[in-house]
């Protein structure tokens, strides 16, 4: 739009009239504030990374998960991870035809005790959990001063100096991937570890899982596996009803997972 | 920690909204209910709500002055408040708030100054001293009060009210938006929630306003005016039969499309909604007082005035309590079950010392009262100059006025 705008043919320079001049006025007294109030900084990113240059996509095998729960562990460790609120989560389902079971204690973070179920279990799958990074993500519509915003290389952050706390965000998530931080009173999230993507690095989670259930890929490489794993695999997302494009892939999904 | 039953995601555990989110649409409630309530009397000339506008109006205020308190209470960094209003982000329902709640603000300011302007200048004439110069600083620097300007004042206060009542119901009806906007609780997510929050908020004010005109009345030592409490009766009677209506209806839709979430909503209503919304909100809250309000309205003309008041105030108290229980059960009903729509947390019991505790709520719906009271000091709401009967040349001019 703007830049059709923009191309478009000035026939005569108008004179800048009172409307334009009070809409600029505005416009750059707002331009002030956001400055004064502070502009999202980007100072997570690496040196010399440019954002056009990648966009990031996550591939979570579900066949190959044993809940051994080092991608909770280690994702804690590297982000602060408060107590009893998670970045990232294992859930063990238990199912039968009949009943199905569905915990993850701790969000997994200890691992997974042995379990009883009143019913005999026919499968058993564990489905790692997180921000599915959307492109069409609610979080980032309903953040009333846009301190949740989505990166160009496709990650979902939020701005720590500029959030308020309303906790819109989090209400509006549907994979309930977003809580208030009881520390800094702001929302929090997976950042896929953006300050290690950034460096060339990959997230926590997937340097550490043992099995190569989770995988972190560019989007913008035509070699990269996990890009191929999802241009050319069958995956599927969570909640794909609610049209909010996840980032996050999964192979081998059952039924019973949300 | 909260107990769990079934499976919720680890995140889903806590309340985030609390007492001061279902506080905040209870607070702009009264202010839209309280503003329909002036509107009735002079947009639609329904001349039995005169006793009670200026009444109404002043309520709408008081109530406007303190909404954002409860809101402030609960960000997690109030002192970046100001963001929402310089650097909104429009696509969220949220960024609004500003706008709505200034352009509201704005306009009652206007419209309470244009009521009581002649009123403020008399006062400044009488007086002396610092009593003066505060009228004569409240007057703005002018001081006309001739029949030309009072008839310009006149229409002010009708424009006023006009662009008001929208302003108003937009205020409270964009709070059930920003609920019924969440896609990702079905509790919440149905465009009906903008017009429930809009007919509770109309209940709540002409509640508020039963009790108060009952309260002021004994006050002032005036009669309770028969036709005001009849009317308001009335109105109090329709606008929960269309609530309650709507509430149902959108629990029975997810109940007949079988809906994704009715597995969970249904246990949502019977187990841990069981007290506050079966027994409180439809029992207690919607059915008694349709049958209390029903005897007022259908048996009207057999009614003692002390029967009449009496039910309608009992009846008025039970829908002040239904309402609260409806912004309790849309707000923290709806952080109640998990978007894994396995699980629901144990009920959310508000701290009493907390910074959004129970004390804090109860001192934020006493606020209100408080600065009715010193509303009333400072403008009168009850026109002590009105002669008890005034000569009919000036009646025709007078009640308009003094009611806009």
């Amino acid at each position: 739009m703007d830049e059709t705008q923009r191309d478009a043919p000035a026939s005569a320079p108008d004179p800048v009239g009172r409307r334009e001049f009070l809409s600029s006025a505005l416009r750059l007294g707002g331009g002030v504030l956001v400055f004064l109030a502070g502009a999202p900084a980007i100072g997570e990113a690496g040196e010399g990374y440019d954002w056009t240059q990648h966009r990031w996509a996550y591939l979570i095998d579900t066949e190959k998960c044993i809940g051994c729960g080092s991608c909770v562990r280690a994702c804690k460790a590297e982000n602060d991870v408060p107590d009893g609120f998670f970045r990232t989560w294992v859930e063990r389902y238990v199912v039968s035809p009949e009943a199905s079971h569905v915990d993850s204690p701790k969000g997994g973070l200890e691992g997974f005790p042995p379990i009883q179920t009143p019913f005999a279990p026919t499968k058993s799958f564990f489905v790692p959990k997180m921000c599915n990074h959307c492109k069409e993500t609610p979080c980032v519509q309903v953040c009333p001063v846009g301190a949740s915003y989505r990166t160009q290389d496709g990650v979902v952050l939020v701005d720590g100096e500029r959030c308020i706390g309303c906790g819109y965000c989090v209400q509006a998530c549907p994979y309930g991937s977003r809580f208030l931080s009881p520390e800094t009173h702001t929302a929090e999230k997976c950042t896929w570890c953006y300050h290690r993507i950034t460096k060339g690095l990959r997230p926590a989670c997937v340097e550490v899982c043992p099995t190569a259930t989770r995988q972190f890929g560019d989007m913008r490489r035509e070699d990269d596996p996990v890009r191929l794993a999802i241009a050319r695999g069958r995956v599927s997302v969570l909640q794909p009803h609610l049209l909010t494009e996840p980032q996050c892939f999964y192979l081998a999904l059952d039924k019973e997972v949300r | 920690m909260p107990e769990i039953s079934g499976y919720a995601f680890p995140n889903d555990v806590h309340v985030h909204w609390s007492l001061m989110i279902v506080m905040y649409p209870y607070i702009t409630g009264f202010v839209a209910g309280a503003f329909i309530v002036t509107a009735l009397y002079h947009l639609f000339g329904k001349k039995e709500f005169e006793p009670v506008a200026r009444l109404a109006l002043a309520t709408s205020f008081c109530f406007m002055a303190i909404a954002t308190f409860p809101l402030n209470l609960h960000l997690g960094h109030p002192e970046r408040a100001g963001y929402v209003m310089v650097t909104p982000h429009f696509s969220s329902a949220m960024a609004g708030f500003g706008l709505l709640y200034s352009a509201y603000f704005v306009i009652l300011l206007l419209e309470v100054w244009f009521v009581y302007r002649r009123e403020i200048i008399e006062t400044a004439r009488r007086s002396r001293g610092l009593k003066r110069a505060f009228y004569a600083a409240l007057a703005l620097g002018t001081y006309d009060t001739s029949p030309e300007a009072l008839e310009i004042d006149h229409r002010a206060v009708k424009v006023l009210s006009a662009f008001g009542l929208p302003a108003a119901c937009m205020l409270h009806g964009y709070v059930g938006f920003i609920f019924g906007g969440i896609k990702a609780n079905p509790w919440w997510s149905t465009p009906l929630m903008p017009v429930i929050f809009l007919l509770s908020a109309a209940v709540s004010g002409i509640a508020l306003l039963v009790l108060l005109h009952q309260v002021t009345a004994r006050l002032w030592r005036r009669p309770v005016e028969r036709e005001t409490v009849q009317a308001m009766a009335r109105w109090l009677w329709f606008f929960p039969i269309l609530t309650v209506t709507l509430e149902l209806l959108e629990i029975m839709l997810l109940a007949y499309e079988n809906s994704d979430a009715w597995h969970i909503i249904s246990q949502l209503l019977t187990t841990r909604l069981e007290f506050s919304f079966i027994s409180v909100q439809m029992i207690v809250g919607s059915l008694v007082p349709f049958i209390l309000l029903a005897i007022v309205v259908t048996m009207n003309r057999y009614l003692h005035d002390r029967v009449r008041n009496t039910l309608a105030v009992i009846a008025s108290l039970l829908l002040l309590v239904q309402v609260f229980a409806m912004r309790w059960n849309v707000v923290i009903g709806g952080q109640l079950f998990s978007k894994s729509f396995r699980g629901l947390r144990s009920g959310y019991q508000p701290a009493l010392f907390d910074r959004e505790g129970v004390l804090v709520a109860i001192g934020l719906f006493i606020l209100p009262f408080a600065l009715l009271y010193v509303f009333d000091r400072v403008l009168p709401i009850e026109p002590a100059a009105a002669p008890p009967g005034p000569p009919p040349a000036e009646g025709v001019v007078e009640p308009a006025r003094r009611t806009a």
